[in-house]
């Protein structure tokens, strides 16, 4: 039993930092711009495909430097080519710009890439076991991830709560013509913003991508659950993420590791309700349902604490 | 302005449909699998298989003098997309069409063919499905206008558990599959087979997963390795073997995998950067280095033209039993075709007999069980170029394969 | 959305001219739809007009919610797969007990399905406008799609439930066996159910949606709870989606879980804002088209999901109004006669976009190819020209058209946008142009 919570703990905290790492840029975005980024799976794909192709180039230390720097340009021309002319026709326009864009990335990835998954693999300076605990050896490459995603939240929160920089873009969303009167310029701060978000996505796929599987469908598999984080914590709040990850991720995987269900607590049902939606429900495990339960806790949280977890407004 | 619209739809309809009106002396077979969207990397080879037979009848002159020809339909692996394209195809002067993924859409096609051959009399259609393996479309749900010549998921179990009744190193067996009908199928047929088989078996778990939606399988490794199993084994296919392949070398787990898919696209790539070096096996109607010789020179023709190993040894048995099929009727007719294939003979690719049972049509033909990884020197085949391939290990007889159907086959 | 509230301005009394011309309109609809299928009688046009007719209810129900109301919904299709759901439930349980309901009612029953869950889960999801019902919708899309695998006695599991449709009682002598039959009950409930959504449009439910989209809290100072009136609009937006549903379900005789998922809530999104949100007909246009495109563009390319997100990109950047949008801010210039002042313009402009169209088109499909085909079989064929993905003959046509039908196409379109102005300002002179 012991082991059984020591491993679950583990694995929770590490798959709730994983999350983190891909939810930080999206919360960064929503936190600065207001925009809901519908394609930001698909920059935590390309900086994946990026990654890859570079890591054969050029080793993975280079590309998983270059390879977010790509990512973000690519979302500072979206930005400035796409979303700010978007802009006056309201968050509904910005969003579903964001949805088509999602579309054309993933197409445009598998024309490049094809479909079939890529043979991306971790570094060799990280293949291999950091610690074993209950005879469970936990690769390094993990803890790798774990610290990275854990030095973003750190550096994200210092360059927005205690440095200049971070308080011009701030200012720019609530008093954006105040801000251009101070002399700087707006837009561009947007678009660096934009940029930022998209370069953190593009570092979680770099970093993700051989942990996972880097496939042009990748994005579609993940883009959910990341609205669901960000939801869940609160609409732009970077604390509120990162306990969202850790709440969903814990959440997860200790429902898959307890085999309860109805039938095994109260006894196995009366066999006259088989093939019922009783026996459906009775039966089904919680590790059957764990995947489902981020949605459980979204709608819950949305009804009841409509700002999410950490949220400071609502919309 | 509406009537513009709907002019406009019209004329474009028209175009649409300008574009699929073929000679008639060909013989058409529609291919309807995903060939755009997440499953297309699986549709695509298959397609080039498909396209790879037809050539090779037509270079021997067809099929009863008939050209064929392959037209490839884009279903998105969505089983209303399939009824569209099916829709499309029967249009078209298709009487034939062929699918091979997913169970869903191979239940939706079979349903609709069945109603349509019922409802059009004298346009009848034959489908071949050449990879759903759900065991409902052979016996509750069974049609006289499907044959399947992909074992059946209880046929492979069946084989499986025949070959592990002889292993008696397996002591300790973990199910895990994804949560759908042919999930649970396997579970089930393994719980009951290795019960009657190996009753000293024991079972020490039994997982089901949401399908394709698992990003981190490392808590059911830690079941997986808390229950003290031997051995594993799953139908997961797609990235859910890949990602559970990978967590278990992550965590140091050594088990065997038995596995159902672990050779479709991506898995070998996915094994050999676990380095599980011969500890998954698979099960399957034919292996590139099973040493018989007609197969391995068809394997190497077939490499060297499409730049793709061979992933349906079972398409060019349908391919080909479908021309003896043809031939023996002496016509193209479906009904005719359909009369023919039932309870037929053929050799198959990779050596031995087959048939194709009347009382299901289903096909039974020999199933292997191989390993991957390093290979032998008279090995010649490795996969998705990772340098490993797959090592026979078992080759189970046709007999030894044959399971009861529930199937009552209403005949035209 | 603020640029919806125009659907709400041009709203007088009817004149008697005027209501003729309306009543005139819903005839000739009704007229193509019957003539249609005699025109177009191949299986396949007659697959494609029931599966337009579907999207049609569909995505009119959704802008009930989006285009109506405000309410971007991504999970729609809940209320279109229970409607799919309940129908084939009914379905089979008319044949199995030998309940006298004849088919052409089922779509009713459809209906009801969706609306007794838009009821049920409707109050909770509408408390909140904005992202937060956008999200929730989400979320609620999300758990029915994958509840439904679990639910296995009622949904089916993955391969779903089937039907069959000719088992129930015949009508007219009807079995609805034939797609012919089908269709002209679907178009029959085309007509139904779009003239029920126009006529809630018109209703005092109707405006007070609008003016909800716009401005709730005035609407909660002249005494209306706008909660309630999201909660209503959503309860006929989960009807009508119910009743696409279970058409759905007969056209095709199977429901599943497919029908509830976000691939579907997507593609109704999408055609709903194609067309165009801030008319009545924008939705219809746009279910046809991407009804047409999505049947059409995937026996021509394989990359379509790329044209569509460009088309859908294309779309809210140049015109957010879709395609309603662009046709109807034509109107003052057809009234005032000043049309014919931009139509040249547009001539002129359409040959060197369509070089440029062209040009992007053989692009993407060279790369398409060239990447696909990995050195085999290069020649494709488009627009009936067989071009080489490999030849760098074909790379360089496309990088010319594409350069050169830019650089030339921009001036053709500076010039639009002065024929414009120069014919709004007669519009405008002349009275016709507020």
């Amino acid at each position: 039993m012991l082991e059984l919570i020591v491993i679950s703990t583990l694995n929770g905290v590490l798959f709730g930092m994983l999350l983190f790492l891909l939810s930080s840029g999206l919360t960064v975005i929503f936190s600065m711009m207001g925009v809901l980024n519908f394609a930001h799976a698909s920059f935590y794909m390309l900086g994946a495909f990026f990654g890859y192709q570079l890591t054969r180039w050029i080793g993975f230390w280079p590309a998983l430097v270059i390879a977010p720097l790509l990512v973000g340009a690519i979302g500072m021309a979206v930005e400035r080519y796409g979303l700010r002319n978007t802009h006056k026709h309201g968050h509904v326009a910005e969003l579903l710009l964001t949805f088509g864009l999602a579309f054309a990335i993933e197409e445009i990835v598998s024309m490049i890439w094809g479909k079939s998954p890529m043979d991306y693999r971790v570094p060799q300076a990280l293949d291999f076991s950091a610690f074993t605990i209950f005879s469970t050896n936990y690769p390094a490459y993990k803890m790798f991830m774990l610290a990275v995603s854990v030095l973003i939240f750190i550096a994200l929160l210092i360059v927005l709560k205690r440095t200049r920089v971070g308080l011009i873009v701030q200012a720019a969303l609530t008093h954006p013509s105040m801000v251009a009167h101070l002399g700087h310029n707006v837009g561009r701060v947007f678009m660096l913003v934009f940029g930022v978000g998209c370069a953190l996505a593009g570092v979680a796929g770099v970093i993700a991508g051989p942990a996972l599987v880097t496939q042009s469908d990748m994005a579609g598999l993940l883009g959910p659950i990341l609205f669901v984080v960000i939801v869940f914590g609160g609409l732009g709040s970077l604390p509120g993420a990162f306990i969202a990850s850790l709440v969903i991720g814990l959440v997860q995987t200790f429902a898959v590791a307890l085999n309860g269900s109805l039938a095994s607590l109260f006894g196995p049902l009366d066999p006259s309700f088989n093939a019922t939606v009783l026996a459906d429900i009775w039966n089904v495990t919680i590790a059957q349902i764990a995947p489902i339960l981020p949605y459980v806790l979204l709608v819950l949280i949305l009804i009841f604490r409509p700002m999410g977890l950490m949220g400071a407004r609502e919309t | 302005m509406r009537k513009l619209i709907v002019a406009a739809t019209a004329a474009l309809t028209i175009t649409m449909l300008g574009g699929t009106s073929y000679a008639q002396d060909t013989l058409k077979i529609g291919y309807i699998d995903p060939l755009s969207g997440g499953g297309a990397s699986i549709g695509e080879g298959g397609l080039k298989t498909f396209q790879y037979l037809a050539d090779e009848i037509n270079a021997k002159g067809g099929i009863l003098g008939h050209k064929v020809e392959i037209v490839p339909l884009d279903n998105k692996v969505n089983p209303q997309e399939s009824l569209v394209q099916a829709q499309k195809a029967i249009d078209a002067g298709i009487h034939y069409i062929t699918q091979g993924n997913g169970s869903s859409v191979a239940a939706a096609l079979e349903d609709f063919v069945t109603k349509h051959n019922t409802r059009n009399p004298g346009k009848e259609v034959l489908y071949f499905n050449y990879a759903a393996v759900d065991p409902a479309l052979t016996n509750d749900k069974c049609s006289f206008w499907h044959f399947r010549w992909d074992a059946g998921s209880d046929i492979k179990m069946e084989a499986l558990t025949n070959y592990m009744k002889g292993v008696p190193s397996i002591k300790k067996v973990y199910l895990i599959n994804q949560d759908y009908s042919f999930g649970q199928s396997v579970r089930a047929d393994a719980r009951k087979m290795l019960a009657a088989k190996r009753p000293d078996v024991q079972i020490v778990g039994d997982e089901l997963h949401p399908l394709l939606k698992i990003t981190d399988f490392s808590p059911y490794i830690a079941k997986i390795k808390a229950s003290g199993a031997d051995s594993v084994v799953t139908g997961n296919w797609g990235q859910d073997i890949a990602l559970l392949l990978k967590a278990a070398a992550d965590a140091g787990l050594k088990v065997n995998w038995y596995t159902y898919y672990a050779g479709g696209a991506g898995g070998p790539t996915a094994i050999k950067q676990t380095g599980l070096d011969h500890q998954v096996f698979q099960i399957t109607e034919g292996i590139p280095n099973g040493g018989y010789q007609p197969a391995m020179d068809f394997e190497k023709a077939f490499r060297a033209k499409v730049n793709m190993s061979l992933w349906y040894p079972r398409a060019v048995n349908e391919m080909r039993m479908f021309k003896a099929a043809a031939e023996k009727a002496k016509s193209i007719d479906p009904v005719k075709v359909a009369q023919a294939l039932e309870g037929m003979k053929f050799e198959v690719l990779d050596g031995g007999e087959g048939f194709m049972r009347k009382d299901d049509h289903q096909f039974f033909q020999p199933i292997y069980i191989s390993s991957f990884g390093t290979l032998k020197s008279n090995e010649p085949f490795d996969e998705e170029k990772t340098g490993w391939g797959w090592h026979p290990v078992a080759k189970i007889d046709t007999q030894q394969t044959i399971v009861p159907t529930t199937c009552k086959m209403k005949r035209p | 959305m603020s640029d919806t509230a125009t659907s709400a301005r041009d709203l007088p009394v009817p004149a008697r001219g005027q209501s003729l011309r309306f009543y005139g309109i819903w005839v000739i609809a009704a007229i193509v739809l019957i003539v249609l299928p005699l025109l177009f009688s191949s299986g396949s046009s007659l697959t494609s007009f029931s599966l337009i007719g579907i999207a049609i209810i569909f995505a009119l129900s959704y802008n009930i919610l989006l285009g109506q109301t405000g309410l971007l919904s991504f999970g729609h299709a809940v209320y279109y797969g229970l409607g799919g759901f309940a129908a084939i439930h009914v379905m089979n349980a008319v044949t199995a007990y030998d309940w006298p309901i004849p088919l052409p009612f089922i779509p009713l029953v459809g209906g009801l399905g969706g609306l007794c869950f838009a009821a049920v889960i409707g109050w909770v999801m509408t408390k909140r406008a904005g992202t937060v019902f956008a999200m929730i919708s989400l979320g609620i899309g999300e758990l029915v799609a994958s509840s439904s695998l679990i639910l296995r006695s009622v949904f089916g599991g993955e391969s779903g439930i089937t039907t069959d449709r000719t088992a129930l009682p015949h009508m007219f002598g009807w079995s609805f066996g034939p797609q012919i039959q089908v269709y002209y009950l679907i178009a029959a409930w085309v007509m139904i159910s779009a003239i029920a959504m126009y006529a809630l449009t018109r209703t005092p439910l109707g405006r007070i949606s609008n003016a909800v989209r716009d401005n709730p809290e005035r609407v909660e100072f002249i005494g209306y709870d706008p909660h309630v009136v999201r909660y209503l609009a959503s309860c006929f937006a989960g009807l009508f989606a119910g009743v696409a549903g279970g058409l759905t379900a007969i056209n095709f005789e199977i429901a599943n879980s497919a029908y509830l998922g976000a691939v579907q809530s997507g593609l109704v999104l999408f055609a709903t804002f194609i067309g165009g949100t801030s008319y009545f007909f924008g939705p219809i246009l746009g279910a046809i088209l991407v009804t047409y495109l999505q049947l059409g563009l995937t026996n021509l390319t394989t990359v379509w999901q790329l044209y569509f997100g460009i088309i859908f990109i294309g779309i809210v950047m140049f015109a957010p109004g879709g395609i309603a949008g662009l046709l109807m801010m034509h109107r003052p210039l057809v009234r005032s006669g000043t049309l014919g002042m931009v139509i040249p313009s547009y001539l002129l402009a359409l040959v060197p976009t369509l070089v440029l169209v062209c040009g992007v088109i053989l692009g993407i499909e060279t790369i398409a190819h060239y990447t696909e085909s990995q050195g085999q079989g290069n020649v494709i064929a488009l627009f009936g020209i067989p071009f080489d993905a490999t030849a760098a003959s074909t790379w360089i046509i496309a990088a010319v058209m594409i350069v050169g039908g830019y650089a030339v196409a921009r001036i053709t379109w500076r010039r639009i946008v002065d024929a414009w102005d120069r014919a709004t300002t007669d519009a405008r002179d002349r009275g016709h142009l507020a």
